[in-house]
């Protein structure tokens, strides 16, 4: 069962690269039209820079030594046929990784509380609060309410910087505290999303004929809820938490470009912009790997958090 | 009063708030007491406020009830004014809820040994050292086989009857004082419910508990309890001992009841109990239940009648009490239809069916080829004859359904034919189906609810089959729904209804109505009386009864209630792990000779006679495959042979025409 997860998984990223590398041979132009700008250079140019890199050979050849590279962890050449793409990609992977980290490291474990809040004061003070708060940071786009935080964070308040100006390459250290603001963006977006899951689970749990039979066999209160009632409460939220860590690690393309965050996101824009099709084939690469193993982690836990399951596949 | 009352509720009104602010009763003015040594049987349709009863009695309503007024006391104890710390001591402590499906009433993620030591730990005086053999003296008092092996395994892992035996032991881990019962047996096959009930009247006998059993199972409350009280729209309507209320009832609704269960010793359908019990909304003026009631006059519907006590200890809610004898002569049994005389061939044949759900993955194919489970269902040859309805009995996991399953096309066949009308074969699955084929087998599901698409309306559902298969639009399609619609007794004025508008039983004969919409040759009955009240089975099973003598349509009907397969059934095949026992006429099947497990069956169905004691022969074990070699039965057999049960297939020993019992007994020894 999980070898086979595993080799589906895998399986999927072949797919996935396989039409990432046909969708980008389909496009008009290659690097050399763009390195030599698509209209004045001229035929003999073009065919000795094709030559030079390597262009000239059956695209399948260049498939298989682009995933062999891949597999290695070595992504080639970006298009100037100068600089390492792992060593570019390698810079924005790390920030958008720091980035991730810390919403989540907020984002989460607030998420939780606040449902498990929301949905055991169902319909009351705290729950109006929250829920509201959620269907605002879900309804308003991130644009919007990451230029209202750095309008009020920054320009009014003056408390935190409001765009990043650190260079890509500098340590994670120096992105403190300008990381903070898309930081704050970010988690609440997450938070809510995971917020409004949390609250309903809860609530169709308190209602379970096990959580009434565990009150009238006299469990009190709090007893109840954090042995009878999370524990199956928060296995559905497992699946939710993996699709917002995959869509944090995926790069947040808008949230980093509002705050000029130098990230996987915007290397993207930048390069489908620039042309530079190695760097957008080996970042959509890195994305569908994340997605994959990040779900995969999430039905393994699944699996073993719940009891159904693993028991289905151990006691065999 | 020998003994003063252990739980007392007096003037217990209970109800829920609108959303227009007015304040719905669903229990009116309900006096209750019971004492220790008593077990008070509460029975109602569904909707009659019997759980909420039983639950205020522990001072709990579910979400959204609140009390209107009145007392609940326990042992003195004021039980909706009391603190929480001493309410959390007595639930589950002096007073434990045995509850409704255990399978959900078990915390899913915590394992058996750990729910019941949580009992232990919170009323029990026991030290934390000797939790452990205390769960496993209290799953052995249950009487569940391996308790040490129970007590690591997940609520998920055990079959239903182990959940609620293990639902009881955790109910007796604080040596409770009473026991409310919340329809503990519902759902669970008849020998498994049999064996449950003697558990509980011994406990009760043992313990001298204070008992209050919630069922709408008579055969049930018969068993376990000395009194009876009869809930009607939130009311009491009847109390007094058991066998004044199950034998000679004074009610006209509780004769209704009593008369609406079909019986083992009585060949006729059961008689239906017409209409529906009032919605808490609507506002009575009467008699709660005149609308249904046959004595009905002027007064009943004038001014609602008071609760008499009567010289004899009973209680009575109605002002004709003593005419009830005249129920008896207004009714006359209606004569089921007589089975075709004429034979006009066979509609179906089963030739050596077989069905497996396992699928061997690629390495057991390759390694163990030899290795593969007994098919579930095997050796089915079974000829049905145009017009009969033949019954399929046996208890979960006899395969039944599955048989179903397999002549609908939903489940694919392992081996064997499957031929309609002598010439057409349905060897393929549904999707591959001719359209003339679809529309000759049609299937009716137990639940209306799950088979009703929620958003369709009663039109739309009846359009289905009738454009499908006839091609109607229009005007003609909506003469047709109407007439079929009116075929089930329903009107013209369900058509636009969506099934969160029906009652239970309506839902379910709008399934029927868009079965027959089709005109088919054979219909397929899974369970399609088990999810509803007695009173409306006994509607539900009539109109099939009628349609079938009206179309001459042939029905396979599959239930595990051994007495409603006898009141409608021609022929009854019973199937243990997917063989059949015996087949035969009914009169046949359900008397001596009888096949072993024939036996274990119709012994431990519960008459609802306080008088008569069920015969348990076989125990309850549940088998999840069926042995691989010998007779299906052979592991739970009293009567086993010895060796020859193990390897051989029994023959078929045909007892008289047309009746088979497969057993290697001889037959007289049957």
């Amino acid at each position: 069962m999980l070898i086979r997860r595993v080799l589906l998984g895998g399986v999927t990223v072949c797919i996935v690269s396989l039409i990432i590398f046909a969708g980008v041979e389909m496009l008009p132009g290659d690097a050399c039209t763009q390195f030599l700008g698509e209209y004045q250079a001229d035929e003999e140019l073009l065919a000795q820079c094709r030559k030079d890199l390597d262009l000239n050979r059956p695209p399948i050849d260049r498939f298989a030594e682009w995933t062999q590279g891949a597999i290695t962890g070595d992504l080639g050449l970006a298009a100037d046929g100068t600089t390492k793409i792992s060593t570019i990609v390698g810079d924005r992977l790390k920030n958008s990784l720091l980035l991730a980290f810390l919403a989540m490291a907020v984002g989460i474990p607030l998420a939780l509380f606040l449902g498990v809040v929301s949905g055991l004061w169902r319909d009351r003070l705290p729950d109006i609060i929250a829920s509201t708060l959620a269907i605002f940071a879900m309804t308003i786009p991130e644009f919007v309410s990451a230029t209202l935080l750095i309008l009020v964070l920054s320009v009014w308040l003056g408390w935190l910087p409001g765009i990043v100006l650190t260079s890509a390459a500098a340590p994670a250290s120096e992105f403190f505290p300008e990381i903070l603001l898309p930081m704050i963006v970010l988690s609440f977006v997450m938070c809510a999303h995971i917020m409004r899951m949390v609250r309903s689970s809860v609530i169709d749990v308190m209602a379970s004929d096990y959580v009434q039979m565990a009150t009238l066999k006299g469990v009190p209160y709090w007893q109840m809820v954090f042995r009878h009632a999370l524990p199956n409460a928060l296995l559905p939220a497992i699946n939710v938490v993996a699709l917002t860590i995959a869509w944090l690690l995926g790069g947040v393309v808008v949230i980093e470009v509002v705050f000029n965050y130098p990230g996987l996101g915007r290397l993207m824009i930048d390069s489908i912009s620039d042309r530079n099709l190695p760097v957008v084939q080996s970042i959509a690469l890195i994305v569908a790997s994340v997605y994959v193993c990040v779900n995969l982690a999430a039905d393994l836990l699944t699996m073993i958090a719940n009891p159904k399951l693993r028991t289905m596949y151990m006691r065999k | 009063m020998p003994q003063s009352s252990f739980i007392d509720i007096k003037n217990l009104s209970v109800g829920y708030t609108s959303r227009n602010g007015k304040i719905i009763p669903v229990l009116r003015d309900v006096n209750l007491s019971i004492t220790r040594g008593d077990s008070i049987g509460l029975v109602g349709e569904s909707g009659s406020g019997k759980s909420t009863l039983a639950l205020a009695a522990m001072g709990y309503f579910k979400r959204g009830l609140h009390v209107i007024s009145g007392q609940v006391q326990f042992d003195g104890i004021d039980m909706l004014n009391i603190e929480r710390n001493a309410l959390q001591r007595l639930r589950g402590g002096r007073l434990a809820l045995i509850p409704q499906n255990s399978g959900q009433s078990l915390t899913p993620n915590l394992r058996i040994g750990q729910q019941i030591s949580e009992a232990l730990r919170l009323h029990g005086d026991l030290p934390a050292t000797s939790f452990d053999v205390g769960v496993i003296d209290l799953l052995s008092q249950v009487r569940l086989p391996d308790p040490v092996g129970l007590t690591d395994r997940y609520p998920h892992e055990l079959s239903g009857g182990q959940q609620q035996r293990v639902a009881i032991a955790m109910a007796l881990a604080s040596n409770p004082e009473a026991l409310l019962l919340d329809e503990p047996t519902t759902g669970l096959d008849v020998t498994t419910q049999a064996h449950i009930m003697e558990l509980l009247r011994d406990l009760a006998k043992d313990r001298n508990l204070a008992m209050l059993y919630v069922s709408h199972d008579l055969g049930a409350i018969a068993r376990v309890c000395n009194k009876v009280m009869v809930m009607y729209a939130g009311e009491t309507v009847l109390t007094g001992s058991a066998k004044q209320v199950l034998l000679s009832p004074r009610h006209p609704y509780a004769h209704g009841l009593l008369v609406s269960i079909p019986r083992l010793n009585e060949a006729s359908l059961p008689q239906a109990l017409d209409g529906r019990p009032p919605m808490p909304s609507e506002t009575i003026t009467g008699c709660a239940f005149a609308d249904r009631c046959k004595l009905a006059d002027q007064t009943c519907h004038k001014s609602p009648p008071p609760l008499n006590h009567l010289e004899t200890g009973e209680a009575v809610r109605c002002f004709h009490h003593d005419q009830i004898g005249q129920l008896n002569q207004k009714t006359e049994k209606s004569a089921r239809s007589n089975p075709t005389a004429a034979d006009k061939g066979t509609a179906l044949s089963l030739a050596n069916l077989a069905v497996s759900y396992s699928q061997p993955g690629l390495l057991s194919k390759l390694f163990a080829p030899q290795d593969t489970p007994p098919s579930t269902v095997d050796r089915i040859t079974i000829d049905i004859k145009k017009g009969e309805t033949l019954g399929l009995v046996g208890e979960s996991g006899s395969g039944k359904s599955t048989i179903l399953k397999t002549i609908a096309g939903m489940v694919p066949a392992q081996s064997g034919n499957i031929i309609l009308n002598q010439a057409e074969r349905l060897d393929m699955m549904v999707e591959k189906r001719p359209a003339a084929h679809l529309r000759q087998v049609q299937i009716i599901f137990q639940n209306p609810d799950d088979s009703l698409n929620p958003r369709h309306t009663v039109a739309q559902v009846l359009a289905q089959p009738l454009r499908l298969y006839y091609g109607l639009s229009g005007t003609p399609l909506r003469d047709r729904s109407i007439d079929i619609l009116e075929q089930v007794r329903l009107g013209e004025h369900y058509l636009e209804r969506l099934p969160s508008q029906l009652s239970g039983g309506e839902k379910q004969r709008v399934a029927i109505a868009r079965a027959f919409a089709a005109d088919p040759e054979i219909i397929l009955c899974d369970e399609v009386t088990s999810a509803l009240d007695v009173s409306v089975q006994a509607a539900v099973l009539d109109l099939l009864d009628v349609l079938k003598r009206q179309d001459g349509t042939t029905y396979i009907f599959v239930s595990h209630d051994l007495a409603v397969v006898k009141a409608i059934s021609d022929r009854v095949a019973v199937l243990y792990q997917g063989r059949i026992c015996e087949i035969g006429p009914v009169a046949a099947v359900y008397s001596a000779p009888f096949h072993p497990y024939t036996d274990a069956l119709l012994g431990a169905v519960l008459e609802p006679d306080p008088d008569v004691a069920p015969r348990l022969t076989a125990d309850d074990v549940v088998e999840l495959s069926p042995p691989k070699t010998g007779c299906p039965f052979q592991r739970r057999c009293p009567r086993k042979l010895g060796s020859i049960c193990e390897t051989d297939i029994p023959t078929a020993q045909e007892i008289a025409p047309g009746h088979v019992i497969h057993c290697h007994i001889p037959q007289l020894d049957l």
